[in-house]
């Protein structure tokens, strides 16, 4: 028997106090440390008394937004993993496998070397139509044929076009070097040097995409018994399904077209959350939202001294942090067949 | 009085016919068994009973209502279904999983209430399984966790309960557990159930009905004495067999040949007046 880490209600509430304040401290440590430390103070006074200092526009315009960012997109990605592990019964699916990744990456580079885009404002777009589009194609190949979606189904789609965009993304790439420097930065994933306005264009949807999840949660919770289950229980599941998709698209849509493909942390938040709470969906989805948050701000924080005074880009972090764990999560067989 | 009637049922499994123009009605509060070989459709017939298959062409009616025009969360008020070896997610414990029963009571401003709480525990305590409820279900044994479904479709407080082979990869001990928990809800509670079984002989034990599928419809239905017949097994199993009374029960109880012990060395040969039964049938066939 599985025995949770926070098994009653009070140790639950309890245990997401503690992430208010680990998210807390990430927000403002994301904002202090760095290759020029400040303080908490400064900050403040970035604010509050603007001084047009050198100090306050690094606040306003790189740290701040960078620390939002982060925990945003962290809690996004945590979000969306949560639900599909949830909506496929597969521990180890990820994000990437809807292809939205490779979606958005091919968007960005043929928007660079086709129409020599090469702003960020303009990849934010870019982004979000390419993996919109991808995720829709995902889906809508996964729901071909006489059972509708399944989760096999779901994988080989996502596999197919994930090959098939990265294919066209390499033949952009190799025949058009202009366009591999203007997009390298962003393909490696990244929360630093955005501006806020690229958050605050996508953040409605994410706000709304996870308050959705949220009130999901207990169909969700019956969908996992198993399709013909739901049914039988009176479930409409066909609806429950795309909805969960939908929810899942527009969420890494959103966090890809801010900060770039970023990996692991929509495969690893989920499996904290359960090792902590147990796999109840509505506490799966709260404690993947706040856990997802955390880790990526402090990742992008580790990022920082890693390679000082250079910067360890957030997708490689994640990796390094993500990959031992995956693992470790397969040798441990808590993949069911 | 009828149940479930199915009317010029017709079903598909992608492009073969499964089950052809098929006029069927199971009575209400009895115990009904579907038998049949292997790929017969009983189990597509049972499922498209619960509507989670759609029929090609015909009606299927719950109690007289057409179950393609009633709202799905209507029919769960109604109607349980337990699906063949279903899977619970990792973790669960058996009261999360008997809760989801109450799924088609509940809606966004109904959510859990006393009486939610009263079927839940009464399902817990009809299948014995009130001292295990705080158990993972994937940590229970075979016979426990079908328990713990059974409980599940319980709670759901259904006049009709239709079971796909509820009974399949348990041992002896816990198919009779299984069947008798079943057998004391039919008896006590009158409630209406509809199952897959492969065994015959408990099929036989335990049914007021027996519904035998072949060649995509019906052979014979009724009580088993009248059903489970040696021309009953043949046609509808292609086996000659013995049917003889059950010795605690009396209910038909079918004995197949073989060739197993035929040639064996140290085995015994049939004996002589079976031989004689057999040749016969196999002079007539």
């Amino acid at each position: 028997m599985i025995k949770n880490l926070l098994g009653s209600t009070p140790l639950k509430l309890g245990g997401l106090f503690v992430c208010l304040v680990l998210l807390l401290a990430g927000l403002i440590g994301s904002v202090i440390f760095g290759v020029v430390d400040t303080s908490w103070h400064v900050a403040i006074d970035a604010y509050t008394q603007f001084d047009g200092s050198n100090e306050h526009i690094v606040i306003r315009e790189v740290r701040v937004p960078r620390a939002l960012i982060a925990g945003a997109v962290g809690a996004s990605l945590a979000i969306a993993g949560a639900l599909l592990q949830a909506m496929t019964r597969n521990p180890l699916a990820d994000v990437g496998i809807f292809g939205i990744n490779a979606g958005a990456s091919f968007a960005i580079v043929f928007g660079a070397a086709v129409f020599a885009m090469n702003s960020l404002g303009e990849f934010t777009t870019l982004s979000f139509i390419g993996a919109a589009l991808s995720g829709v194609l995902v889906y809508f190949l996964g729901a071909l044929g006489r059972e509708g979606i399944t989760p096999l189904k779901l994988t080989l789609a996502g596999a197919a076009v994930t090959a098939m965009f990265s294919s066209f993304t390499h033949a952009i790439l190799v025949t058009n070097e202009q366009a591999l420097n203007d997009v390298l930065f962003w393909l490696a994933g990244s929360v630093a040097g955005r501006k806020l306005e690229m958050l605050t264009g996508v953040f409605p949807y994410m706000l709304l995409a996870w308050i959705v999840a949220f009130l999901m949660a207990r169909p969700i919770n019956t969908f996992m018994m198993g399709e013909d289950v739901a049914k039988g229980l009176g479930q409409r599941t066909v609806l429950v399904k795309a909805l969960a998709g939908l929810l899942i698209v527009l969420l890494s849509a959103c966090s890809v077209a801010v900060s770039g493909p970023i990996g692991f942390i929509g495969l690893v938040t989920p499996h904290l959350a359960r090792y902590l709470i147990g796999s109840d969906t509505r506490w799966v989805l709260v404690y993947s939202g706040f856990l997802g948050a955390i880790l990526l701000l402090f990742a992008d924080i580790l990022g920082r001294f890693i390679a000082m005074p250079g910067e360890v880009p957030i997708g490689v972090m994640t990796a390094l942090m993500g990959a031992p764990f995956f693992i470790y999560v397969v040798r441990k067989g808590l993949v069911r067949a | 009085m009828v149940a479930l009637e199915t009317q010029n049922l017709t079903l598909t499994y992608g492009e073969s016919l499964i089950i052809d123009q098929l006029n069927l009605q199971i009575p209400k509060g009895k115990i009904t068994v579907l038998i049949g070989s292997n790929g017969c459709g009983k189990s597509t017939l049972l499922r498209s009973m619960a509507r989670l298959l759609k029929p090609k062409e015909g009606n299927i009616l719950l109690d007289g209502q057409a179950i393609a025009t009633t709202p799905t969360k209507e029919i769960a008020k109604r109607l349980a279904i337990l699906p063949q070896s279903p899977t619970a997610p990792e973790g669960l414990t058996v009261q999360q999983l008997v809760k989801q029963g109450r799924y088609p009571h509940q809606n966004w401003l109904k959510q859990w209430t006393t009486e939610d709480e009263a079927m839940v525990n009464e399902a817990l305590e009809s299948t014995g399984m009130t001292e295990l409820k705080d158990r993972a279900v994937d940590s229970l044994s075979g016979g426990q966790r079908q328990r713990a479904w059974i409980a599940m479709t319980l709670a759901q407080g259904t006049e009709t309960i239709l079971l796909d082979e509820p009974t399949t990869y348990l041992d002896m001990t816990h198919q009779v557990e299984v069947l008798d928990i079943l057998f004391e809800l039919n008896q006590t509670q009158k409630r209406t159930i509809i199952m897959v079984l492969h065994d015959l002989n408990l099929a036989c034990r335990y049914a007021d009905h027996i519904v035998a599928l072949k060649d995509k419809t019906v052979y014979a239905q009724g009580h088993p004495t009248e059903t489970i017949t040696p021309d009953t097994v043949r046609a509808v199993f292609s086996m000659d067999a013995e049917i003889i009374p059950d010795p605690i029960y009396g209910t038909p109880m079918c004995i197949p040949y073989s060739r197993g012990r035929i040639g064996r060395k140290g085995g015994t040969q049939p004996h002589a007046h079976h031989v004689a039964i057999s040749t016969a049938v196999g002079q007539f066939a």
